[in-house]
């Protein structure tokens, strides 16, 4: 069981409650690996998927990670701006509560939004990615990836790469990585540093040549091609010739760094196929490994037990 | 709060009788007849009524230069009526509402609307008209002709003038009519969308950074343009170490530069925004603790005039909106003396004699305002204060039609506990 009633965000969570997920989510690995990839674990358990931004993967894997589980889901979408105009946030998640549910997985373009949750309504919410706040599922299904990979999270070398100003996925994964002992670097465009990060116990460096000389892994985060051309970054060429993740540059460094992805990726951009195909990617474990932790999270925030994942 | 008529004849007696604009504080009596100060008067003591202010400190009723009453237009969120309810329980007899209503002050009209408004409740309010049209930040307004109907200083509040040359004909043209010229600086461009103050905490956050260049650069080109046109510039609500230190140089050169400080942010610093308390988004935003301390520095350097609250009332349903989409701004009347009074002289050692001034004399001088108020026959603006005692600030203690405040549940060290405005006297409980 987790000491957590819910799971907002990676910042100051109990390093034990993401050891135990992690160690839950490689039990329903094995579960996944089966013909039947189904459990009753969480039977009449009802889980509301509300989702008021779009997603593609993230509400995917959350979903399947219900259906294995057995539990009994509702989607709910909502863009944002149709909520400025009417119904209030309070009103829609009250109105949901009032529906006897046990948990929410939200996603929200408003940084704080799954806390705000919280003060509304009595079930367990699972934040499913808060504007650019945190994302703490891809978070864990990233160190899941990484302990799958290396045997260990203790003393790992975990280069970030890209825009980290704009990445909920950034921050969650520097939290999670610093309690459960990782190092961390940031290497990005100075302007796509948030400001004061290193207090956060990282370093930052925009070298990536000598960022890929330091690290075990990278986490190529995707970088939004709007912001192209703006103040924030000239051009695509320069943005790759100083941060893509080319094959040429891989074979550069005469070490096997591993190589993730969050999704969606930017082919050509951020990273190139060569490396997103090849055999030190690990992007499509990562996307296996994301619905083993949901399925773990669920289980352990909606009242299973580590030990009942066999039955 | 229980507020009635002032009875004809009242005793404030054997209370420290602290004149801001002497600076004395003397054991003393202060007898009010008809409602007004009446000196020598000790003979009619026998039929006065008599208010016991033993251990308090009577002084002038305290005077707000930044309020919003959100009437016209927003009567939700707060009225005059209301407005002038939440003064009386914070100690203040007068105060000056900003134009940022729906449609704003822009008018010789408007203005005449909130006087006739203003008559008949117990403290004296006085508009504050828009600087542009519409605070639409292009075409300045008749400040002429507003003045005569009784505006008394002018402002965007809310908007920053973003265009120097508007901020410059703005002052040029204001120096003609001596009001002081209050520019809500933050640079827009340099603002962005931000929502709670650049760094750390923005950064842990995740929420769009409000920087403090954003504040600072603008409050030096409004001092540049206050040295280059003459005009009187007052910087309202300073948040940054920066800009204090712009308007310490400047008013080293300039006498037409004042400025005041809002007591949230001399307060609170950004960590304690870590859980994503709407109630503490306000603009300019609640800094870092290194501008806090500076702030009080700068108080303590004399580099304010006055306190000003920046009273701003909303109604629930828009601070109980996620925090990007939350309404900026607090409520600030009652909770203002026990807050400035708990930082600035109890964990600070400023006098409280100057915190007094600055709720005082200072804000009254720079609005032109008669100050010498405990001069016989002047009409009876007072407060008393119990300065020592402790209180924890709650929702029966807000009088304002709306409780937006970060305060709720905070402890606070001194409190008015009687306000003498208009003939009426409040009592605080």
């Amino acid at each position: 069981m987790l000491t957590q009633k819910h799971l907002l965000g990676l910042e100051k969570y109990p390093a034990d409650d993401i050891k135990t997920i992690i160690d839950t989510a490689f039990q329903f690995r094995e579960v996944l690996d089966r013909p039947i990839k189904k459990v009753p674990s969480l039977q009449g358990v009802t889980i509301v998927n509300l989702f008021f931004e779009n997603s593609t993967r993230t509400r995917i894997s959350f979903e399947l990670a219900q259906k294995r589980l057995s539990a009994d889901t509702v989607n709910f979408s909502a863009s944002s701006s149709s909520l400025k105009k009417g119904e209030s946030f309070k009103d829609t998640a009250q109105n949901i509560e009032a529906m006897k549910i046990d948990a929410v997985v939200m996603r929200h373009p408003a940084p704080g939004a799954p806390l705000h949750l919280t003060k509304f309504i009595d079930a367990v919410v699972i934040n499913a990615g808060d504007g650019t706040h945190e994302h703490p599922t891809q978070a864990i299904l990233d160190m899941m990836s990484l302990q799958e990979k290396f045997g260990k999270l203790a003393g790992l070398k975990i280069a970030i790469v890209g825009d980290i100003l704009h990445s909920r996925v950034a921050l969650s994964n520097i939290h999670g990585l610093k309690l459960m002992g990782a190092e961390v670097t940031l290497c990005g465009p100075t302007n796509l540093i948030p400001p004061n990060i290193d207090e956060l116990g990282i370093t930052v460096n925009t070298n990536l040549d000598e960022v890929m000389e330091w690290a075990d892994a990278l986490n190529v985060l995707r970088i939004q091609r709007e912001r192209m051309g703006s103040a924030l970054l000239p051009s695509v060429r320069e943005y790759r010739s100083l941060f893509g993740i080319t094959d040429e540059r891989l074979a550069r460094h005469k070490k096997e760094i591993v190589i993730m992805h969050p999704g969606p990726m930017n082919r050509g951009v951020e990273i190139d196929s060569q490396v997103a195909d090849g055999d030190q990617a690990i992007i499509l474990d990562q996307v296996l490994n994301g619905v083993a932790s949901r399925m773990a999270i669920l289980y352990l925030l909606c009242g299973g037990k580590p030990e009942e994942t066999q039955s | 709060m229980k507020v009635n008529s002032l009875p004809q004849k009242v005793l404030l007696k054997g209370g420290r009788i602290y004149n801001p604009v002497t600076d004395t504080m003397n054991n003393d009596n202060l007898f009010i007849v008809d409602g007004k100060i009446a000196k020598g008067s000790t003979s009619q003591i026998a039929d006065a009524h008599i208010i016991d202010c033993k251990g308090k400190i009577v002084t002038h009723g305290f005077c707000d230069l930044h309020v919003h009453f959100r009437e016209p237009g927003r009567e939700d969120k707060e009225t005059i009526v209301t407005g002038a309810q939440a003064a009386l329980a914070g100690g203040f007899t007068r105060v000056c509402v900003m134009p940022n209503t729906n449609p704003p002050l822009d008018t010789p009209e408007s203005i005449r609307f909130i006087l006739e408004k203003a008559e008949s409740v117990p403290v004296h309010i006085h508009p504050i008209g828009a600087i542009t049209r519409q605070q639409g930040g292009i075409d300045i307004t008749e400040m002429g002709l507003m003045k005569e109907e009784g505006a008394v200083a002018f402002s965007d509040d809310g908007l920053p003038v973003q265009d120097g040359s508007v901020m410059r004909r703005a002052l040029e043209y204001g120096s003609m009519f001596n009001v002081p010229i209050i520019n809500h600086a933050e640079d827009t461009c340099l603002r962005e969308n931000g929502v709670m103050n650049e760094g750390l905490m923005s950064t842990r956050l995740g929420l769009a950074g409000n920087p403090s260049i954003a504040e600072s650069s603008m409050v030096h080109r409004d001092l540049e343009l206050g040295a280059l046109t003459g005009g009187r510039v007052h910087v309202p609500h300073v948040s940054t170490a920066r800009a204090a230190d712009h308007i310490s140089d400047m008013k080293k050169k300039n006498d037409n530069v004042t400025a005041e400080v809002a007591p949230h942010h001399l307060y609170f610093n950004d960590k304690a925004i870590e859980q994503f308390d709407t109630h503490l988004k306000v603009a300019p935003p609640i800094r870092s603790e290194f501008d806090r301390n500076a702030l009080i520095q700068a108080v303590k350097e004399g580099v304010f005039d006055c306190i000003a609250t920046d009273h701003a009332p909303h109604t629930i349903e828009e601070k109980e909106a996620s925090f990007d989409l939350a309404a900026f701004g607090m409520i600030g009347l009652e909770s203002c003396f026990g807050a400035v009074n708990k930082v600035l002289v109890k964990e600070n050692n400023i006098p409280i004699s100057s915190l007094i001034q600055m709720l005082t004399v200072n804000p009254r001088r720079i609005m032109g305002f008669g100050c010498d108020l405990f001069q016989d026959g002047v009409e009876a603006e007072v407060v008393v204060i119990n300065p020592d005692v402790e209180w924890v600030f709650s929702k029966k203690d807000i009088q304002s039609k709306s409780n937006n405040s970060p305060f709720t549940q905070e402890s606070l060290i001194g409190r008015p506990v009687i306000t003498i405005s208009k003939n009426t006297i409040a009592k605080m409980s």
